[in-house]
């Protein structure tokens, strides 16, 4: 297994308050990742450093084969060259229709005048009909988004990533407020996902972390406290101390 | 065309009745027109009225510029009516050197030598400049002798001003009101530009006399006001076809949506800026293209008409038409500013109360502030809300939001701050 | 009967010699010897008989330049010789002698001749009795003597003066006829040296006097010749077509000065032609034929060869004789030694020049940047706190300043007047701001785009609404007396005392925001409110009220800077929107939500305004479309304004 994205000594400060202090982290090309910490560990900023939101101070990330640097790329260029994110809350376009949705987000040329012109193939339309199946959102293809349930939202969230056929998958906080049903679910999705590509979950719900079944990080003041299974980590006496001790 | 149905192999008229129903009334009002005219027809709209109603059309087509890149893609502009008069004055200096051209080599015509080149462009140069204190050209009218150049500059004047403005402000991240300030900013620097005698463009003179077509003096105004009624009608249905495709497909969707998040967006891989650049470039060239049709038939053109209160209003039509749909820009322009002229025009009735009697020559623009705030607060979806009413069409309660995918959910309870 | 007596006993008098008149007194005797041309009293001849009074070195010649100039000299055609006189009635003279200024009758006016010098001759006795008055005991006389030779200096000033010098006893004055001294040195001195010392003497001396004395000496005159002329007079060469010399200017010196051919103008050119058109021909060339430059160059061209017209210059002998002339500048000033010295000490009070106006124009930036400060400054905080973009604010500056006019109808004193305006017109445009925060913008938080919107409705009815009442004339708002006029540092420096006030007005709020802000309970809330809304109002703060407050306070501070602008510009129903882009420019520029920013962005749109304007003087529109250019520049470095927030906050 290679390397697909390696952060090294990233440091970022937010008016003299270090976000992210020396943070180094690797993720491999098919590999499910859980990053847990306490509030304020950086989780959300390391995200939008490496999605190119949040420019670092220090430091480089290296991503891909070619070993490119995501610093410096606009944030459309890293999403481009295989970067998915999902946002905390559902994050999805509500006055569309889910289809419109699916569609905006298929790997398709970006640029202005392709889209202009683009006239989707009836390839197009079964890549979306699979997808919603996957989902599980065939019947509401044609509902605004806005309609949905949060729970479905969170679904055509990720199904508008994984219609971004990413290499790597940034998840923040997928299961929140979802039924236990729905959990299973999403926990389903992405470890389907992960067979094929780099995903990188921040959760904090343990349970939700324990079906995950993978390697988990922990952060703990914009630096990574310990890495490992699940049960090493949380039998690590530091973690204990800042995180489950609390 | 607030779902987006993705491009089938039909054509667009035929997709969206909306479009179908706007062309046929447009084309119904234009035979109507034409008919009930002085120059063809039976002679019960007077000239001048067509002319009104052609400048509407005009207006009509910059308040479609205006929605699709402020209802749909989310930029307030304040500076499109400065693009409206960039077009203006592209064909006004064409408009007006040609016909000073014909003036002039009527009246050296008459003298024992044959003019030279240089007396005629001398001739034309006092002619035109004399009012600002000026017998030279200025560079900028260098192509002001061809009308396929000046033509070109219509399009191409705001459209360059457009993509270097709006390539600036976008990849800065210039956004909301900060970006509309800005644009103020642009058309505010502009009209001062236009005002100083020293612009090339005779001050605040502006240019006039342009509704006189060069070498067609022997036409009467009753034909010619119906040429560009006329032109205005097809530049109107043509400006229609061209954003209802623009935003019924993938481009439109896209645009959409970075008006609702364009952080989200970004994240989806689309270089927003250059997607913001694109609408902002087109509805600028749509903008020049109106304003060139428009200035002919109002005779003259001034930097007053490049004020930021003109984009401002142009921002008012399509509010209290409806923003986020074409026709609702339509009806708003044409209905504002028709209401606007016979408010202004003095036809209005004077209501006394007493004490006090209400001018409306005086009062209309209260009038016209106080709806303006009242249609913000109460009814976001403008006249073109009356359309949902009537198709009993339900569409999602906004209140006007920008319900982007980080502020919440379109739900009414969710909604709530 | 005894008026008859009295008239022979009058005629007696005259009649009989005057003895007691020294007819050979030397004073007599100068004015004896310019009798005709004092007679003729000609202000092209008289010239000679000033001088040789002035000069005369006697007592007396002051008192009769004085007796002169005010008419009271008159002239005995009897005896032949000059008295003064007083006018005792129509028809009597109480004579006098120049020589001793004793008594010598009274007389009947019959054989006296008044001699009454036109304006013209008085001015020049006036200079001339500069040199006695330069001593005079009176003070006053002494000043007005100084004040004249300021106006008009003659080269007999400089000795006079330099007499009157050892004399002064006023400390004041003897600078003042020092300084003079110099200045006249520089113009007058008898030698190259006393004159390049006098003007070393004045380095760096910003006085408009001195640049006045000196600015002569380096007068040069152009002119052209075959080869440069190698001599010490000779200033910079200049280049046919270069900015300080055009073409054309270069051509007609040679022609002035008999170097070349005259040209033709294109006019007379075609006058020529018409005025020799023979069937249809012009020296045998078609009329119809010349429709160009180059064709009718070549009729004129034929017609000369004819002999019918002058020759002209072609246009290669133009070329040519440009070409083979030089054309230099001839200093005509002074002699070489004094131009350099003149031109080393203007150079230098050019830097220092430079530096003053640099000073001055900080000044007046100072100045326009608390205006722009005050207009912005309410704008900033109702942007910063609530995200509210109020497009009706330049309306509330309308507002303000109204209120102050109105005031002024009805408290005609004018300090008054400004005390009760300034808190009226803060109450005022408070209450509108609470109205309008109450009926419009709560309802349209979270959508900034439409609260531009809706505020701009309200600002085009507001506007409309003042000029229904108030007409489309400009109001006046007069200041108080004691504001007029301005603190004149020194002859470039000044500024008026209105601007000093509008400075320290801005002082004061800078002050009181910053306390309001940072040191009061209401502050703390209001930056509570700006910093998460939620989290404040679980804390038990309303954030209704303090959005209310907060608006009210910032439409207040405008009402107040519309009384200012008021009373330094006019008041017209459209003033509002006149200040409102820059006051835009100013809180973008300087960041939103901090009156250090606001404050920044104030000084730097106003410097940079004012940076321009003084660029292009002529021109404050291209001044004001180049500062909205630089801003949108400016945009593109500091997308958050001067001081921006960063980290999560900025991006809420």
């Amino acid at each position: 297994m290679s390397t697909l994205l390696e952060v090294s000594g990233v440091s970022v400060s937010f008016d003299g308050f270090k976000a992210i202090n020396n943070l180094s982290f690797q993720i491999a090309d098919a590999e499910l990742r859980a990053v847990i910490g306490p509030n304020g560990a950086g989780k959300t900023t390391f995200m939008d450093i490496v999605t190119g939101k949040t420019k670092p101070d220090e430091g480089r990330i290296v991503y891909g084969d070619r070993g490119d640097s995501l610093l410096g790329m606009s944030e459309s260029r890293i999403a481009q060259i295989g970067v998915g994110r999902k946002f905390q809350r559902p994050t999805v376009f509500e006055d569309q229709s889910v289809f419109a949705n699916l569609m905006m987000a298929l790997r398709k040329s970006r640029s202005p005048f392709s889209v202009l012109f683009f006239k989707p193939s009836q390839e197009d339309d079964d890549k979306v009909a699979e997808l919603a199946g996957e989902i599980g959102l065939s019947a509401a293809l044609h509902r605004k988004s806005g309609e949905l349930s949060h729970g479905q939202k969170q679904w055509l969230e990720i199904g508008m990533l994984l219609a971004q056929e990413p290499r790597l998958l940034l998840v923040d906080e997928p299961a929140a407020g979802m039924t236990p049903a729905e959990r299973e679910h999403t926990t389903d999705i992405l470890r389907e996902a992960a067979k094929t590509r780099a995903v990188v979950v921040v959760e904090h719900d343990m349970e939700f972390v324990r079906r995950l079944n993978c390697k988990v990080t922990v952060l703990h003041e914009g630096s990574v406290l310990a890495e490992g299974s699940l049960d090493h980590v949380t039998n690590n006496e530091q973690v204990i101390e800042v995180y489950l001790g609390r | 065309m607030t779902d987006a149905a993705f491009p089938r192999r039909q054509p667009i008229a035929l997709r969206f009745p909306s479009v179908m129903i706007f062309l046929a009334i447009l084309a119904l009002f234009t035979v109507g027109v034409t008919i009930l005219s002085e120059g063809f027809g039976i002679g019960v709209i007077s000239t001048s009225f067509v002319k009104t109603l052609g400048k509407t059309l005009c207006l009509c087509l910059v308040a479609l510029a205006m929605d699709l890149v402020w209802g749909y893609c989310g930029i307030l502009s304040l500076g499109h009516m400065a693009f409206f008069g960039l077009g203006g004055y592209a064909i006004g200096m064409w408009l007006m050197y040609a016909r000073t051209e014909i003036i002039v080599l009527e009246s050296l015509a008459a003298a024992p030598l044959p003019p030279t080149p240089q007396e005629v462009s001398d001739g034309i140069a006092s002619q035109i400049f004399g009012v600002v204190g000026a017998a030279e050209f200025p560079p900028i009218w260098a192509f002001a002798h061809s009308l396929p150049l000046q033509l070109a500059a219509v399009v191409l004047v705001p459209g360059l001003l457009a993509l270097v403005f709006g390539w600036l402000a976008f990849r800065s991240r210039v956004t909301g009101v900060y970006l509309s300030i800005l644009t103020q900013a642009m058309t505010l620097a502009l009209s001062l530009h236009l005002f100083q005698n020293d612009s090339g463009l005779r001050g605040n003179n502006g240019l006039s006399g342009l509704q006189n077509l060069p070498g067609q003096s022997d036409i009467s105004q009753d034909i010619v006001s119906l040429w560009f009624f006329w032109a205005s009608a097809v530049a109107l249905g043509l400006g229609y076809l061209l954003c209802a495709w623009v935003v019924s497909g993938k481009f439109g969707s896209v645009i959409r949506a970075i008006r609702d998040d364009e952080a989200r967006v970004r994240f989806l891989g689309y270089p927003v800026e250059a997607f913001k650049l694109a609408v902002f470039t087109l509805t600028a060239v749509i903008a020049g293209i109106a304003g060139a049709l428009y200035y002919p038939q109002a005779g003259i053109i001034n930097p007053a008409e490049v004020a930021p209160i003109a984009s401002i209003y142009l921002a008012v039509w399509v509010a209290i038409g409806g923003r986020g749909r074409l026709y609702g820009a339509v009806i708003g322009a044409a209905f504002v500013s028709l209401l606007s002229t016979w408010f202004t025009g003095g036809q209005a009735p004077d209501i006394g109360l007493g004490f006090y009697t209400i001018n409306w020559v005086d009062w209309w623009t209260v009038l016209l502030g106080l709806s303006f705030v009242c249609v913000t607060l109460f009814a976001p979806k403008g006249i073109g809300g009356l359309v949902d009413l009537l198709v009993d069409r339900h569409s999602l309660d906004r209140h006007g939001a920008d319900l982007g995918p980080d502020q919440g959910a379109l739900r009414e309870q969710e909604a709530e701050k | 009967m005894l008026r008859f007596v009295a008239i022979f006993l009058a005629c007696l008098t005259v009649s009989l010699p005057v003895p007691a008149q020294q007819a050979d007194a030397p004073i007599q005797q100068v004015l004896q010897s310019h009798r005709d041309i004092l007679l003729e009293s000609s202000r092209r001849t008289i010239g000679p008989a000033i001088d040789t009074l002035a000069n005369s070195g006697l007592p007396a010649a002051q008192d009769v330049l004085e007796r002169w100039q005010t008419k009271d000299m008159w002239f005995n055609e009897d005896s032949g010789l000059f008295v003064y006189a007083e006018e005792i009635d129509r028809d009597t003279l109480r004579i006098f002698d120049f020589a001793n200024g004793s008594e010598i009758g009274i007389v009947p006016d019959d054989d006296f001749d008044q001699l009454k010098p036109n304006s013209g001759i008085r001015s020049m006795i006036g200079t001339a009795l500069v040199q006695f008055q330069l001593s005079d005991p009176d003070r006053d006389t002494r000043v007005a003597a100084l004040n004249a030779i300021e106006r008009g200096a003659e080269k007999s000033h400089l000795a006079a003066l330099r007499d009157s010098i050892p004399t002064e006893s006023d400390e004041a004055l003897l600078q003042r006829k020092m300084r003079l001294e110099r200045l006249l040195t520089i113009r007058f001195g008898e030698t190259d040296a006393a004159r390049i010392e006098a003007i070393k003497s004045f380095a760096g001396d910003l006085g408009v006097d001195v640049r006045a004395a000196l600015n002569p000496l380096v007068a040069v005159r152009l002119e052209a010749a075959a080869a440069l002329p190698d001599a010490p007079d000779i200033g910079r060469t200049l280049v046919p077509g270069s900015e300080a010399l055009s073409r054309h200017d270069a051509y007609a010196l040679l022609v002035d000065d008999g170097l070349a051919k005259p040209r033709i103008s294109r006019d007379n050119q075609r006058t020529a032609l018409i005025e020799n058109i023979e069937d249809g021909q012009v020296a045998g060339i078609r009329v119809a034929t010349l429709d160009s430059q180059s064709a009718r160059d070549l009729a004129y061209a034929a017609l000369a060869e004819q002999g019918t017209v002058d020759a002209v210059a072609t246009a290669a002998e133009v070329e040519e004789r440009l070409a083979n002339h030089v054309f230099y500048e001839r200093y005509i000033g002074a002699p070489p030694e004094v131009v350099a010295a003149a031109q080393l000490a203007l150079g230098a009070i050019e830097n220092k020049v430079a530096v003053n106006r640099a000073f001055d124009l900080g000044l007046d930036a100072l100045s326009l940047a608390s205006i722009y400060f005050l207009a912005a400054i309410g704008l900033a905080i109702t942007f910063g706190v609530m995200g509210v973009i109020n497009m009706a604010h330049g309306e509330f500056i309308m507002m303000g300043a109204y209120t102050g006019y109105v005031v002024q109808l009805f408290i005609p004193d004018y300090t008054l007047s400004i005390m009760v305006a300034i808190p009226l017109a803060f109450a005022v445009t408070f209450g509108a701001g609470v109205a309008m925060e109450r009926l419009v913008i709560r309802w349209l938080y979270h959508r900034p785009l439409e609260t531009l919107l809706a505020t701009f409705g309200i600002s085009i009815a507001l506007q409309q609404i003042a000029k229904n009442i108030f007409g489309t004339q400009a109001r006046p708002l007069t200041a108080p007396g004691w504001l007029d006029g301005s603190w004149v540092i020194n002859d470039i420096v000044s500024i008026s005392y209105i601007r000093i006030a509008i400075f320290g007005l801005a002082l004061l709020f800078l002050a009181l925001i910053l306390f309001v802000m940072n040191r009061t309970r209401l502050g703390l809330e209001v930056r509570a409110v700006t910093q998460n809304p939620r989290m404040a109002a679980s804390m038990g703060i309303n954030p209704d009220k303090i959005n209310m407050l907060t608006f009210g306070f910032g439409s207040g501070i405008a009402g107040i800077a519309g009384v200012a602008i008021g009373l330094y510009a006019k008041v017209t129903s459209e003033m509002g929107s006149d200040y409102i882009v820059q006051s835009f420019m100013t809180v973008v520029v300087g960041g939103v939500g901090n009156i250090w920013g606001t404050l920044l962005g104030a000084t730097m749109v106003g410097t940079l305004q004012k940076g321009i304007e003084w660029l292009n003087p002529s021109n404050t529109l291209a001044a004001q479309t180049y500062m909205i250019l630089f801003v949108i520049l400016f945009i593109q470095f500091r997308p958050r304004g001067i001081i921006a927030l960063k980290g999560r906050a900025a991006e809420a």
